[in-house]
């Protein structure tokens, strides 16, 4: 009995080691990749490096300066900040009004209007592209940052009310109430009360719309114009510099390093977000 | 929805109801102004000769501030309505109208107009009927991409979610959990761009010697294989990669579900004799029924818009093509916007039984 217990002890950890090592495999190649002189990179496997890990003639951090500097991945870390940070904060803070309408405040078509909200949590954003497009090129801001800010609000809106609204119709009733009673409109209710305590909820979703847009290719590709951000620029250095692998390299990190700073320091956050709400449009 | 703010109540404060000769003044003085902010700085940003460094500031500080003071200013502006009783009929207008309006502009009349430009012609002139939905079906391109989207949806859904079962239960039995799971989901947080330039180090062929996966099958004596070209195993290759990034999120929801049964069950079966096995397939599958029904409906809905994967890595080359890439070939490479639409239409119609049960639930919840 002791001996099989064992046997099946180390075949658990056996297979939790493999499979966590594998998952990590593809990521640790790159990221090795990324310091390696261009011919090393060109002619052999990553591997190969730290078969001599001691040599400095194996290490360099050329492709990192080539790639921000030459290759405008460094404008474009600045372009994929000016994008991100206002289109996380904007449908935070449209949603957060509106989710404390749906929760705290009476007003005729309310119930059709949030089943509205969660049916469009599913829509494929491709439905805006033409549209909105067309939109944007008769009103003159096709192309600029306004215009993708907006684009990434009303994507993200579903899901953010929906996000805010289960935490905040939770809030005890009668914090709410008795504000009142002492004479606080819902303006001042909301801003003093509800948005305070609503902070776990509103972390949650911030970091997941900020990695989302980050991360987003097709809507900054459609929208942005020559401003490019750092997926964008990715995409065309794949494709124009095929033969540049040392640089892809570099250039996939940099992208990284914002979300992954942000995965690490905000992770028990970013965990409860996707179990609040695992239906994204 | 269990209480209601109360909207005519003799206890409102004296200062509200006397709108105070400051308030009357600088209200309207701070409208201004924000008018004269708001219209500069979208000058700015509209302006290509202007300095980057200035376009970026304005652009922070309106996207980030802009937006607060423009609520803060509505509700001012509404305070100096005399009567309370319309006061607070309009207020709920200021908390959802902004949301309404971007939810409307952005989805609704994008999601309508879509419906529309795929009944009319390439450059949404004429009315050509079904024109562009029986093209597409007839289509082998489009035929291909469709098959393509059945084979991602059933291998990423049945990989991801059996794959980040398996691991939920095997992490459950370690110590290490946590560090094991941060290693299975930090995929999650790349882009897929950057997600294809890591993929693209596994499967290299060309320069030789480079990618791992062929230096690994060279071991077995078997010759490299382009895993991205060869008609055979590309598809594989590329689902391979969505698998990768979608695994640690089923991991995450399941893992947290299994961690909800009691453990006085599971032990109980343990003590009446049960293996693994059993516990397994009698007590943990049936509990996490609605769990994995859920995970299972948002893997669906991420493959079946999968984009940007496809159109790094072949770009829907080497009949690798899937329905979002092709909607966006015909958009903006072609400019056939009827087409474009149609195919939109199809991934609209694809997610209609997910929308109307979300729809329903919900209501349920809240009825």
């Amino acid at each position: 009995m002791r001996i099989q217990r064992f046997f099946s002890r180390s075949f658990v950890h056996f297979a939790v080691i493999t499979i966590a090592f594998l998952w990590t495999l593809p990521t640790v190649g790159v990221l090795v990749s990324s310091f390696r002189p261009e011919n090393d990179v060109k002619t052999s496997g990553w591997w190969n490096a730290l078969k001599h890990p001691f040599e400095e003639s194996v290490w360099t951090f050329k492709n990192y300066s080539d790639v921000i500097n030459a290759n405008g991945i460094g404008e474009a870390f600045v372009n994929t900040l000016v994008v991100t940070i206002p289109a996380t904060i904007l449908p935070i803070t449209v949603a957060a009004f509106a989710a404390y309408a749906f929760a705290w405040m009476k007003f005729p078509g309310r119930d059709w209007l949030f089943a509205m909200v969660i049916g469009l949590m599913v829509v494929p954003l491709q439905v805006a592209l033409i549209p909105i497009l067309r939109l944007y090129t008769q009103t003159g801001i096709a192309g600029t940052f306004l215009g993708l800010w907006l684009a990434h609000t009303g994507f993200g809106l579903p899901l953010a009310i929906y996000l805010l609204y289960n935490y905040i119709s939770q809030l005890p009733a009668d914090l709410i109430e008795s504000a009142k009673i002492d004479g606080a409109s819902d303006f001042t209710a909301f801003m003093k009360i509800v948005l305070p305590l609503s902070t776990p909820a509103i972390a949650s979703f911030a970091i997941f719309q900020f990695l989302w847009i980050w991360n987003d290719l097709l809507v900054s590709l459609v929208f942005l114009g020559t401003n490019k951000v750092l997926t964008v620029k990715l995409s065309e250095l794949t494709g124009s510099l095929g033969n540049k692998w040392h640089l892809l390299t570099a250039g996939a990190f940099v992208s990284m390093v914002v979300p992954l700073a942000v995965f690490f320091a905000l992770q028990r956050y970013f965990v409860r977000g996707l179990l609040a709400g695992s239906v994204k449009g | 929805m269990s209480s209601q703010p109360q909207t005519s109540t003799n206890t409102e404060p004296r200062s509200r109801n006397n709108v105070g000769l400051a308030q009357m003044l600088l209200v309207p003085l701070a409208l201004l102004i924000s008018i004269l902010v708001g219209r500069w700085s979208l000058g700015v940003m509209k302006d290509a000769e202007a300095p980057r460094l200035l376009v970026v500031g304005v652009a922070l500080l309106v996207g980030v501030f802009g937006i607060w003071i423009a609520y803060w200013l509505c509700n001012e502006l509404l305070n100096l309505i005399p009567s309370e009783t319309l006061r607070e009929k309009i207020r709920p207008i200021i908390f959802v109208g902004p949301a309404l309006a971007l939810l409307i502009i952005y989805l609704v009349y994008p999601t309508v107009m879509t419906a529309y430009y795929s009944v009319l012609d390439k450059n949404s002139e004429a009315f050509v009927g079904l024109d562009n939905y029986t093209f597409a079906f007839k289509n082998r391109t489009i035929q291909i991409a469709l098959r393509n989207n059945l084979y991602w949806i059933v291998g990423v859904t049945t990989f991801s979610v059996v794959g980040g079962l398996i691991m939920a239960v095997l992490f459950d039995k370690v110590r290490y959990e946590s560090v094991a799971k941060s290693m299975i989901f930090l995929p999650m947080i790349i882009s897929f761009v950057g997600a294809g330039v890591i993929w693209r180090f596994m499967y290299a062929s060309n320069p030789p010697g480079v990618g791992l996966l062929n230096a690994f099958i060279g071991n077995f004596d078997y010759k490299p294989v382009a895993w991205l070209i060869n008609k055979s195993v590309n598809n594989i290759s590329l689902i391979v990669i969505m698998i990768w990034l979608q695994t640690g999120f089923c991991l995450v929801i399941l893992s947290a579900a299994l961690k909800a049964i009691p453990a006085d069950i599971i032990d109980a079966a343990r003590v009446d004799g049960a293996g693994e096995l059993d516990i397994f397939w009698r007590i943990i599958i049936p509990s996490l029924k609605t769990t994995i029904l859920t995970v299972v409906t948002t893997v669906v809905i991420a493959v079946l818009k999968v984009f940007d994967i496809v159109f790094v890595m072949t770009n829907g080359n080497y009949e690798t093509e899937v329905i979002a890439n092709r909607m966006f070939t015909e958009f903006f490479r072609n400019q056939n916007y009827g087409l474009s639409s149609a195919l939109t239409m199809i991934l609209v119609i694809a997610v209609l039984p997910v929308m109307i049960i979300n729809v329903r639930n919900a209501r349920r919840q809240r009825g």
